[in-house]
């Protein structure tokens, strides 16, 4: 409350310094040489699994292996561009979600630091186009049920369950879905950062009641959108296996990891002296936010768990058994890791009112977060990809590395385009003496 | 919370406006008066800071509530399915903790939520039999009160009473429990 009457100035221009590009250049840079060695140790046989093909669980490995195209080192590849596209789609149109249902419940507080989550959703075409890509090129290598032989009744691969899927899982649908996410997704949020631009230039409530409405129809299209990408992008890789769960448990992973990019990235901005309005209560609030979706997260991971656990139909069942000791139990360690750095540690070290107030605690939960997830995405995407030819190498890293720079090239480059603090937004008073 | 069971001499300051109760309570406290408590129909963010009040404990003890439900779930648990009366259900060993979740989860809830409840009328002393202390029975329309315990302040009462008025008080009160 004592610095609640000494309001700082709203204008703050973001600064994309040479030193930054610089250093994200070379991050791409190293991403694209351990891709290169990575690429090279694969193709020429060192490092991979195919000695240990023997070990594999018998049950898993009898799991679609009948219609497989035959495995080629490429796949691994192309298995990681897709797990980090649909990684970082996902935390990108989380910010165009965040600022939806702020926008929805017409609230004040996150007005503050409304441009950070504004700014996720311009690296959607990135990843969009690495999505078409990966399809284009590998989606036959990747996806089972792209054969077409899967659908013929008079071919020896006929599978009634999967041409039961016909309806859903057919090339010119499944296009058109991705085609239509992205460009709804994108399309939308240009309209809204548009409005919150023309807001920063002409003041008045106008375009605050024009993006109330369009946050409200982007949810409208979310809430229908984020289950169905789910199911295309991570579920269909597992073709014979469902769980109704999985909408749910994707959006809810997505979103925890847009939340701790939002909170890593405003104590980042703070600590570089940005963003003088945000006080301790805004930062308590995105760390409760943490907290808070990380535990939602566990209880619908568990809830999918345990349901099949219970129930303990083998067509269900495999799902598990694949990442828990399939493929010679490579999936073990990150199933763990998962829960590890997406449940207990947040939950342990957000738990404090103090800890959510404490900048270094902050981003620990944030990156804890952050790489937890990329775990929940590896444990989902590559056992049904890859397989027993999974594992963490160079080209696991490098992908990693030429995603996570990209990504922060594009959020910067967003945050340069606008003042730091919507200075017309209606609610900033609110936000300005924010106070929990 | 000490004055709830308290009984003595209150001087009562009656204020009108949100605002000026926090400067008041600022400006009372720096002439060197102790205040008990401040009542008010709604939150008002930053009194609690204000008035200096210690870190609540309640986080404590909503902790051991809810662990004394985790305990008891998984008491409860153990005794009837892992030893008293084993049974195998769905192919599972008889007791498989991941599938009793669920109960350790509710009632580690109902535990924390069944104690808090009771933490929150012992701690400010209500009850079905308990007749409230009010200082003001306008405090839960529009008015706020802050009240001094006379008892524990050095100052005289004549000299409260006129930092009262100063710092804003609309009226000024005795009120004798």
């Amino acid at each position: 409350m004592a610095s609640a009457h000494a309001i700082p100035s709203l204008d703050e221009e973001f600064e994309f310094t040479a030193d930054s590009k610089r250093r994200l250049m070379i991050g791409i840079g190293a991403g694209v040489a351990l891709v290169a060695i990575g690429a090279y140790l694969l193709a020429s046989g060192v490092g991979s699994h195919e000695t240990h093909v023997a070990v594999h669980d018998a049950g898993a490995g009898a799991h679609e292996g009948g219609g497989h195209h035959a495995y080629k080192w490429t796949n691994r590849l192309w298995a990681n561009v897709w797990l980090n596209a649909v990684y970082f789609a996902g935390a990108s149109v989380i910010g165009m979600f965040f600022i939806s249902y702020n926008y929805l419940a017409q609230a004040g507080w996150s007005s503050a630091f409304k441009r950070i989550p504004e700014a996720l959703p311009a690296f959607l075409p990135f990843t969009g186009i690495a999505i078409l890509a990966v399809f284009f090129i590998a989606g036959h290598d990747l996806f089972h049920w792209l054969n077409p032989a899967l659908f013929d009744p008079s071919s020896a691969e006929f599978d009634p369950i999967i041409n039961g899927k016909k309806g859903f899982l057919n090339m010119p649908f499944y296009l058109t879905r991705i085609v239509l996410y992205f460009a709804l997704w994108y399309m939308m949020w240009r309209v809204i950062r548009n409005y919150s631009l023309q807001e920063d230039l002409e003041g008045g409530t106008e375009y605050y009641d024009k993006s109330i409405k369009l946050g409200t129809a982007f949810l409208l299209v979310f809430g229908v959108t984020s289950s169905t990408s789910a199911w295309d992008f991570v579920m269909s890789i597992d073709t014979h296996w469902f769980s109704t769960m999985f909408g749910w448990y994707t959006l809810a992973s997505w979103h925890v990891t847009g939340l701790a990019i939002i909170t890593l990235a405003v104590v980042s901005l703070k600590e570089k002296g940005y963003l003088k309005i945000v006080n301790d209560s805004h930062l308590h609030d995105l760390g409760k936010f943490m907290f808070a979706f990380s535990i939602f997260w566990t209880y619908v991971w568990f809830a999918q768990f345990m349901l099949i656990y219970y129930a303990n139909l083998p067509e269900e069942t495999i799902y598990y058994r694949e990442r828990f000791s399939g493929y010679g139990g490579i999936y073990k360690a990150p199933f763990f890791i998962n829960l590890f750095l997406n449940f207990v540690c947040p939950f342990l070290i957000l738990m404090t009112r103090d800890a959510k107030r404490t900048y270094i605690i902050l981003k620990l939960a944030a990156w804890c977060i952050i790489i937890g997830h990329y775990f929940d995405f590896y444990v989902n995407i590559m056992p049904g990809t890859v397989g027993e030819h999974g594992g963490f190498g160079p080209i696991e890293f490098g992908m990693i590395l030429i995603f996570a720079c990209g990504f922060i090239w594009s959020v910067s480059s967003q945050l340069t385009k606008a003042n730091l603090i919507p200075k017309n937004h209606p609610m900033l008073v609110e936000t300005l003496h924010h106070d929990i | 919370m000490s004055d709830v069971n308290g009984n003595g001499k209150f001087l009562v300051g009656i204020f009108d406006d949100d605002d000026v109760v926090l400067s008041a309570v600022k400006e009372v406290k720096g002439a060197g008066v102790r205040i008990q408590e401040v009542y008010s129909p709604f939150p008002i963010h930053g009194l609690d800071v204000a008035l200096g009040h210690p870190r609540s404990r309640l986080g404590i003890a909503a902790f051991l509530f809810g662990l004394s439900g985790t305990l008891t779930a998984l008491a409860l648990t153990y005794y009837t399915e892992g030893f008293d009366w084993p049974m195998i259900v769905g192919g599972k060993d008889s007791y498989s903790p991941v599938i009793y979740v669920p109960i350790i989860f509710e009632l580690t809830v109902l535990f924390c939520a069944l104690g808090m409840v009771g933490t929150f009328l012992i701690s400010n002393g209500m009850g079905p039999t308990v007749k409230p202390l009010m200082y003001d029975l306008r405090t839960t329309d529009n008015k706020f009160a802050m009240a001094i315990d006379l008892s524990k302040n050095s100052i005289g009462e004549g000299d409260i009473e006129q930092i009262l008025r100063k710092s804003g008080a609309a009226e000024v009160n005795i009120k004798q429990f």
